[in-house]
Parts: C-alpha cells; structure tokens; sequence
C-alpha cells in the first residue's frame, strides 16, 4: 500500500523536476510528520501514565476528573500550557535563552530518524545509525546547559553545572554498553542489530525471547537501562531538576510553551531510550515466541509493547527510589558503571574468541 | 547499583570485607526489594476519597461556620456578656450592647470577622447560654473580604436555617462534657 502511494504522489505532477526532487523531499517530510505525531502523542499520553503509576504506587486513583479516567488530562495540560505567557527574566541573555529548550527538543526528536520500527520500516536505515545516535544524544546536554546559563539565575546555573558533569560521565557507561552490542552484532546498522538477535539456539527452539541479547549480556542491559536513567535526568539521578534543593534546575526561569518544551523533549528521551533500549537488548520487532499468532501481530506493535514496558520500568523506578546525592551519582558512573562495562567488554570479547561463541 | 551497606560495614569494621553484602548491593538485592514493595502497593485498593461525591465523617465537635442561636419561643439566645469577644484569640469578635425596653441586655452588634477567625472554638466554649456556636459547615467561600465578615443578621439566619443540625451535633456530643 504505501508503494501505492508512492506512486501515486510520483505522478501526481509530470514536470521531470517533480519525480526528481519535489516529490522525494515531500515523500521524507511525510514520513517526517508521521513519526514525528507518533512520537508526540506517545509522550502526551505517556504523561498521563506516570501520573496515574505514580498515584497508584501511593495507593492513589490518580487523574480523573478530565473525560473518563482522566484520558483528556494531556490535552487539558497542553491547551493551559500553550494559551500561558511565555517569560524571559530581564537578565536573561535572549537569544540563548530562547535556544535552549529548542536544543533539547531537537536531539531528542532527531534521534528518531534512525529508529527501526520493523524489518523495513524506519526513515533512515543508514549504516551508522548507532553512531548517529551516540551523536546525537551527546547533543541533549547542550540544551540544559544553554538555557541553565542564560537564564542568568542561580539555581539554574547549579542545574546546568549538575546536568554537565552528569551526563557526560553516563555517556560514557552507555558508550561502552553500545560497544558491546555492536561488538557481538559486528554491525553499527540498528536494523542488522535487531535482526541478529533473532537467531540462535533459543530461536531454533521457538524462544525467541531467550536469544535476544538481554540474557547473555544481562550485566551490561542492566547497567544500560541504568546509565538510560542517569542521561534522561530521571529519578533517582533527577539532582540536575532536584525540586526539593534547586526547584527545577535549569527549567526555573521558564515557563508556558517554553517550560513544555522541556517536559516535551525529556518524555521524547524516555521514549529514546526505551526503544533503543528495545533495540539493543529486547529484540526489536522481533515476537517473543515463535508462534503463528504472534508472528501476526505486525513487528511494530511488538517494539511498541517492548517499549512501552521499559517506560513503565522507568516511572516504577521513579516511585520506587529516593534520589541519590550527587557524589553518590558521580562514584556510580565513575567507579562503578566504567570498571564494569570494561570488564564485560573483555570477557564478551575473550567469550566471541571461543568454541562457545553464540554470536557467530 | 548503589552499595547502601559498605557505609555500615566501614563504621563497623574499617578492614572487614563481606562477599555476601558485595554481591547483594551488586546485584541490586535492595533495588529490588523496592521494586517489590511499590509494585504490590500499586494493586492495593485505592483510598482516594472523591470529594466532592464522597466525603469524610465530620465529628460533632466539628468547628465550621458560625451562627448564633435562638430559644425555641424565638428568643435570641446572646445576652451580651462579651466572654466570646474577651476570649477570642484573634479578636474576630465586635459585640455592642443596649438595655431594651424589656429590661433585659441584648447586643445592637455582633460581627464576626471570618478573616480573622482561627476556628478555635473558644467563642463557643466561653458562651454561657449556647448561642454562638459552629457548626459544621464548611464549604462556603467569599469573592472579597467583605464577603466573609458576617454581621449579626448572617449569622442569626445561619443558625435559623441549621438549628436542627446544630442541636443534634450538641446533643450527641452532650455526654462528653
């Protein structure tokens, strides 16, 4: 069906320039738009779930009051947050501090281009999409330390100094656990990745779930989901936010769209990162057991559950744990995540270099 | 990844090294103990109280909205003694006074500012005769300050309308007094 349509739009006009460049542009920038909705909606919807796990944790209802089981909250907190006056302190250095939340809205949705949402689904398959990623992850920490700066205020400052150091020191934990993936995929393409976890002993046997890289690199899944937490600012590592010592951190001195882009930008990260998460460790699109009614269900779906489930492991951790100190943050990345995904680099590594290989 | 323990362990022993405390805090043994107890908690029957359908028992002691009493022949209960104006805490109380033709001393005055009114209950506890009393009342609201300062013709209405609740709070609560 979509190559239908493809085709269509290809002969929509007949000028030569059209199927050249005009309809091939317009053709991206649907698909753009596509993902781009998905996105949004998933994390407007997503603030509802924290919100209702949240309350139920603290044997809560939850929202309920807008539409039935509070299933128009979103829409409701939008439409506030978008009529609200948008403030800029006089201080504030005014370029940047519009920048801001522009930069941390915008790798968190860039991101997105190199995600695979099934076997050929996915606006960009391009060979080095673990690299992109890596890249353009990196970027999120300019976004807080941007508008924690211009913001001309002390307590973003604080925020942007925290979020600095933080975020590059988990970068690097993660790097090292996306080492080991590509490692054992021998390959930096997300779509290969996925598609060579569906083989093995397990997956002859119609386990599937069993072949995927979560169980042999367990270590280095947990610390990823880990080091996930610490780069997205979530609790327990939310000390870059820390409402209860510096109120919001880098987002004090914002406040309607701007403020929203912030939230925006930090579920779009939570979304990343579960479905990278779903990519590297949990096998994708792939359906956990090889039967005829799960291999039905299209492979999205599945990425879509996966994921879903790692968000819900996200607010579950939120509800669970007290944020750590700083220092206690800075010797888990440092002393801990590094040494460790060190270490399992070399034992996959020597592991690969053996009989028992499983990889091959 | 946390090691929670090894703080306990130092101050215990500075050499001592436990593999069991080593490998618990690595293998997140306490996360997930937390994990545990937030996860049963979350299927626990709610205790939300939906508000506004749903409300808490209110005690009979319960100290809401003022009012001032009557007899049952429709005399004002309030003779003007000005122990509640003398005891308030935070002064909320203005009583005036007059001799009526009856011989008998009635207030011209009585104005509680709702402002100012710390709900304490002294009013209620001072008043000789039952006539200022809360009640329990409490969802009403004022658009300025204005509107919450309540004269004596307010607060005698109050306890027109709400007598027959106001007598059963005091008379279930009588045999504690």
């Amino acid at each position: 069906m979509i190559d239908t349509i493809f085709t269509l739009g290809e002969g929509l006009l007949a000028a030569p320039w059209w199927s050249a460049i005009g309809w091939p542009v317009v053709w991206a920038l649907i698909k753009v738009t596509l993902v781009l909705m998905l996105v949004m909606g998933a994390v407007t919807y997503t603030t509802l779930w924290e919100r209702k796990l949240l309350a139920w944790a603290q044997i809560r209802i939850g929202p309920n009051r807008v539409g039935p089981w509070g299933l128009l909250q979103p829409i409701a907190d939008a439409m506030k947050l978008m009529t609200k006056e948008v403030l800029r302190p006089a201080a504030a250095e005014k370029i940047l501090f519009y920048l801001g939340p522009v930069m941390t809205v915008m790798p968190a949705m860039a991101a997105w281009a190199v995600i695979p949402f099934g076997p050929d689904i996915a606006l960009a398959n391009i060979n080095a999409g673990l690299l992109f990623l890596m890249a353009i992850t990196s970027m999120e920490v300019y976004g807080v330390i941007i508008s924690g700066w211009s913001s001309n205020s002390k307590y973003p400052f604080l925020g942007a100094l925290r979020a600095s150091s933080q975020m590059v020191s988990y970068e690097i934990a993660m790097g090292f656990c996306l080492v080991v993936v590509l490692m054992v995929s021998a390959s930096l393409n997300l779509t290969d990745i996925v598609a060579g976890q569906g083989k093995g002993y397990f997956a002859q046997i119609g386990l599937n779930f069993l072949s995927w890289n979560w169980l042999p690199l367990l270590p280095i899944f947990l610390i990823y989901f880990i080091s996930g937490l610490a780069e997205t600012n979530r609790l327990p590592f939310d000390v870059i936010e820390g409402e209860s010592e510096i109120v919001a951190g880098h987002m004090v001195e914002y406040s309607g769209m701007s403020w929203a882009m912030f939230q925006m930008a930090e579920y779009a990260n939570i979304w990343l990162v579960s479905v990278l998460t779903t990519i590297m460790f949990l096998g994708g699109w792939l359906s956990p057991i090889d039967s005829v009614l799960f291999n039905w269900i299209p492979g999205w779906i599945w990425l879509g559950l996966k994921s879903f489930c790692v968000v819900t492991m996200f607010v579950w951790v939120r509800v669970s744990f007290p944020r750590f100190r700083y220092d206690q943050i800075m010797r888990l990345g440092w002393k801990i995540f590094i040494p460790v995904t060190l270490i399992w680099l070399v034992v996959v590594g020597g592991w690969m270099q053996t009989p028992w290989n499983i990889w091959k | 990844m946390s090691t929670p323990t090894s703080s306990a362990i130092a101050t215990a022993n500075e050499n001592a090294f436990s593999l069991k405390d080593f490998l618990s805090s690595f293998m997140l043994g306490e996360l997930f103990k937390g994990l545990a107890l937030t996860g049963k908690y979350a299927f626990r029957s709610k205790i939300t109280l939906e508000y506004p359908e749903e409300k808490t028992p209110l005690s009979p002691r319960f100290r809401g909205l003022h009012a001032l009493r009557r007899y049952d022949n429709g005399e004002e209960r309030c003779i003007a003694c000005k122990l509640c104006e003398a005891i308030c805490p935070a002064m909320a109380i203005t009583i005036e006074s007059e001799l009526r033709a009856d011989g008998s001393r009635r207030t011209t005055r009585y104005d509680i500012d709702l402002n100012k009114c710390i709900f304490c209950g002294f009013c209620e506890e001072s008043c000789p005769v039952d006539s200022i009393v809360e009640t329990s009342i409490f969802e009403y609201h004022g658009e300025s300050r204005s509107d919450l300062y309540f004269t004596k013709d307010m607060l005698l209405a109050v306890g027109d309308r709400y007598e027959p609740q106001i007598a059963a709070a005091r008379a279930a609560d009588a045999k504690y007094r």
